[in-house]
């Protein structure tokens, strides 16, 4: 399965999440496919787009939360699962597209390669639905399964190493950033 | 009974309270015992134990795009643990991150492996251009967390306050 068609498989799901992603190829690849003011792409910072979707899954519990992440990112913040896990966001789908490599800076293979399972370490560190899948139709039946359960999902989806020609776009990182939080100001709910 | 102030961690937290802080992100350490117990009893404050202090910047980073004021309570070598997340996420992104980080290892310290972050925590900061002010005494504290809190929202960035050791331990 490559990232894009599994970004694309779950495009129009999206449109109703506040969605955040890790930086490099998911971030490109999901503006090529079209940014939405609800898309925040955590352009550095790696690890902490779980992190960030946390604190957004917890400050806005009426906001249904999906977070974009990678393997290379995860392995950096793997403390960070069991902090997901102990408060259990129930308006919180974490997707891993795993590619056991650290593509956007010259496909080094990350642990996952050699062995290293994501789902079962989140599952170990606590969060109550974790699957791996391997194909797109397993990948999207997955991430509609994880967004009506109503409960904090990891859904690794293994992909191919492959990724876009790069990893500049126009979107600017402030512009995203204000365009965002003016999003989620707008989703406030009514008094 | 531990000779953590109680009444300086009230006034910290009253303040907090004061300035809309809604979450509050941790990592406890024995200086912030009563912080994280007041947040852990206070039924409208949003406590979020981290395993490492740097989860705590996306966090707060979260919180703020989503609306809520947080504040960020760890040890100063926690926050040295933290550096790589305050820059790429919370300078990168301009968000007013409000820190509140407890300065072991100054004079009067008794344990030893806290003496090395003491030392360099205020130049880092420095060194990151992030403003910062030191609670010392009972009457700093309302108002530099007010203002802290208000430079943080004004010019958003991350600010620092040190909670230091003659405000937080009773000797």
């Amino acid at each position: 399965m490559r990232r894009l068609g599994a970004i694309e498989a779950i495009y129009p799901e999206l449109e109703r999440s506040v969605v955040v992603t890790i930086m490099g190829a998911v971030a490109a690849e999901l503006q090529s496919i079209g940014h939405r003011p609800n898309f925040f792409y955590l352009q550095h910072a790696m690890g902490l787009a779980s992190s960030l979707g946390l604190g957004i899954a917890l400050s806005r519990p009426e906001l249904p939360v999906v977070v974009l992440d990678g393997d290379g990112s995860l392995l950096m913040n793997l403390g960070g699962l069991t902090t997901l896990a102990r408060y259990r966001p129930r308006n919180l789908v974490h997707v891993v597209f795993d590619n056991e490599s650290l593509l956007s800076v010259g496909g080094f293979p990350t642990a996952t390669s050699t062995g290293s399972d994501l789902a079962a370490i989140a599952k170990a560190a606590g969060v109550p639905r974790t699957t791996t899948v391997d194909t797109l139709e397993q990948f999207r039946g997955a991430f509609l399964a994880a967004q009506s359960a109503g409960d904090l999902t990891t859904l690794v989806a293994k992909v191919e190493a492959v990724g876009p020609a790069g990893y500049v776009t126009d979107l600017s990182l402030m512009e995203n950033r204000y365009q965002f939080a003016r999003h989620l100001r707008e989703r406030l709910p009514k008094e | 009974m531990s000779p953590v102030s109680t009444a300086g961690s009230r006034l910290i937290y009253d303040a907090l309270k004061a300035s809309d802080v809604r979450l509050m992100s941790a990592l406890p350490e024995t200086w912030l015992v009563h912080l994280v117990r007041m947040a852990e009893e206070d039924p409208d404050m949003i406590l979020v134990r981290l395993a490492k202090e740097e989860e705590g910047v996306g966090i707060s980073a979260g919180a703020h795009l989503a609306g809520v004021r947080s504040a960020m309570l760890m040890q100063n070598h926690g926050f040295l643990a933290a550096i790589n997340g305050i820059v790429s996420c919370g300078q990168l992104y301009r968000i007013p991150l409000l820190m509140l980080i407890s300065q072991r290892g100054s004079f009067g310290e008794t344990d030893p492996w806290q003496t090395e972050g003491g030392g360099v925590t205020e130049y880092v900061l420095e060194a990151l251009r992030i403003p910062f002010d030191r609670l010392e005494a009972p009457e700093h504290v309302g108002k530099r967390i007010a203002k802290a809190q208000t430079l943080a929202l004004s010019a958003s960035r991350p600010v620092a306050l040190l909670l230091c050791r003659d405000l937080m331990w009773a000797d």
